[in-house]
């Protein structure tokens, strides 16, 4: 049949609505929920709605994908929600509420405040993340479990107990006050970090989810867009950045896990790596917050020729900074760590400060506080000192591949 | 006269597989309750039904830095609940921002629910 020039064909293939559907699912979920929440104020009605939209776009696009898919979900979505609003017996209490001025369907901040609702402090972190993941991402339950290694019924659980939460609570579905943004956006690019490392040192089997590490980069994308001007969400997309595009060389050809200081630094994805320099320049230039500051340590190590020509004394000076304003047992631990490469420096120091570390409750179960020991006491030639000390580690590490490249450590030792 | 507080303590349980017909059967017994109260003499100045206590959020002050929001009921053992308020605020972010304010060491924000006729506890 032919097709006339300048027109769209009648039909589409159904393969290619099948990916325009998954396409519009990934790009625009958040900003469809999101703009029928604002309408609903009930997040239970407004996420059946927009699964309900994606539906009708199943069944409607076969005969023309629309040239805005997202808008055409957003405007099927509330139609819905309205429906539904009407049919309940509350209509005539609600009705003045949901007069709106035309221009508002879409409002760009939307997304926004939708993930400043899933990470309020009034509710566990833990809830944060699963809530994050299904309302702002748009997995469902079973990929929420899956991605956190937590069984569906638990998923399920923390979901539900949040919501419930932030409809019985009141928490606004709104962007925080000036005064309140900085504590409030650390708590959200908290939780983006969360879902990052839950994908890159994924308990189990596999080293990596790629999935949920790819979710935390959109995240942190749609954060530094709708906030350009906050420094800490353009490091903290940096930083994700940075540790992704080693992603590749993380990993042997026989699936084994392989240390910064080993890797083929040909095999890093250098278009993403440029990237994150630039953002983590560009960031560090304004502010020097904890992500900042991370980034700054992460744009060291990626810039560096090798691991030894790294320049440990920046490294170190970053550390250094992050003590005063975020002095947690696992910066120490990474400033020790950091500390045990410069150039001349006296590696029974190091021990001690690792050895102080081992008090801290928060380290009492971190594989990397007797990896880290493990490492310096080797150097120092203690060799069954530092045998146990793997020993230790493999304990403690929830990962296959670590496990494994610990021991592997471990068994070098004798050799 | 002097002026109690009472404070109720019951199983959440009780919440969850709550028939509309309990909940009928409960507010009756509250009803009561106060029709015997002002039979003797006393008065009821005032009183709630709150939400369950997954619902709560507590702000507790820290010395040195800011007050410390968490999810959940106030828990510690060594604190004694030393008084209330009940206040209407905005939304749970202003209520969280005027318990910082409060002077108590540690102060449970939680929702008062909703009785009126359409309402009743959410299932």
């Amino acid at each position: 049949m032919q097709v006339p020039p300048h027109r769209p064909p009648a039909t589409a293939h159904p393969r290619a609505v099948v990916a325009a559907v998954e396409r519009a699912h990934r790009e625009s979920w958040s900003n469809v929920l999101s703009s029928v929440v604002r309408l609903t104020r009930d997040l239970d009605l407004a996420e059946d709605c927009t699964q309900d939209a994606f539906v009708q776009a199943l069944r409607s696009w076969p005969d023309e994908i629309p040239a805005n898919p997202g808008g055409w979900l957003t405007t099927v979505a509330r139609r819905l929600a309205l429906d539904r609003m009407r049919r309940e017996t509350t209509l005539r209490r609600k009705l003045p509420l949901l007069i709106e001025e035309p221009g508002e369907i879409e409002q760009p901040t939307d997304p926004l405040r939708l993930v400043f609702t899933c990470c309020h402090p009034a509710l566990a972190q833990e809830s944060q993340v699963a809530l994050t993941l299904r309302l702002i991402c748009g997995l469902t339950t079973r990929e929420v479990a899956a991605g956190l290694l937590i069984s569906e019924s638990t998923a399920a659980a923390r979901i539900t107990r949040a919501k419930k939460k932030i409809a019985a609570a009141g928490i606004p579905y709104r962007i925080p006050a000036d005064h309140e943004l900085p504590t409030r956006l650390d708590a959200v690019l908290t939780v983006v970090h969360l879902v990052y490392t839950a994908g890159h040192v994924a308990a189990g089997p596999e080293l990596t989810r790629t999935e949920l590490t790819g979710r935390a980069i959109e995240l942190a994308r749609l954060l530094q867009r709708l906030m350009p001007g906050e420094t800490e969400a353009e490091a903290l997309l940096a930083l994700l950045l940075m540790n992704e595009a080693r992603g590749d060389a993380r990993m042997s050809a026989d699936g084994e896990l392989v240390l910064l200081a080993d890797q083929d630094r040909s095999r890093w994805d250098t278009k993403m790596l440029a990237e994150g320099v630039s953002r983590a320049t560009a960031a560090l230039l304004h502010g020097h917050g904890r992500f900042a500051l991370q980034a700054a340590v992460a744009g060291l190590h990626v810039t560096a020729p090798t691991w030894e020509r790294t320049d440990w004394q920046q490294v170190v000076r970053m550390y250094d900074a992050m003590m005063v304003s975020w002095p947690t047992p696992i910066v120490a631990l990474n400033r020790a760590a950091a500390r045990s490469f410069v150039p001349g420096i006296d590696l029974c120091e190091v021990l001690a400060e690792l050895d102080a570390l081992g008090n801290e409750p928060a380290l009492r179960t971190y594989a990397y506080l007797p990896a880290a020991r493990a490492d310096v006491l080797a150097r120092l030639g203690r060799t069954s000192a530092a045998a146990d000390a793997y020993g230790e580690a493999v304990a403690l590490t929830t990962n296959e591949a670590e496990r494994r490249f610990l021991g592997r450590r471990r068994a070098a030792l004798s050799r | 006269m002097a002026q109690y507080m009472f404070l109720l303590f019951d199983s959440e349980e009780w919440y969850d597989n709550v028939t509309p017909e309990d909940w009928q059967q409960a507010m009756k017994l509250h009803g009561a309750f106060s029709e015997a109260v002002e039979k003797a003499g006393a008065r009821i100045l005032g009183g709630e039904a709150l939400e369950r206590s997954s619902t709560a959020s507590t702000v507790k002050q820290r010395e040195g830095s800011e007050p410390l929001v968490t999810d959940g009921p106030f828990l510690e053992t060594k604190e004694a609940l030393g008084g209330f308020y009940i206040v209407e605020a905005r939304d749970l972010d202003q209520a969280l921002e005027l318990a910082k304010l409060c002077p108590a060491g540690n102060v449970e924000v939680r929702p008062v629910m909703d009785t009126s006729a359409d309402s009743g506890p959410q299932a």
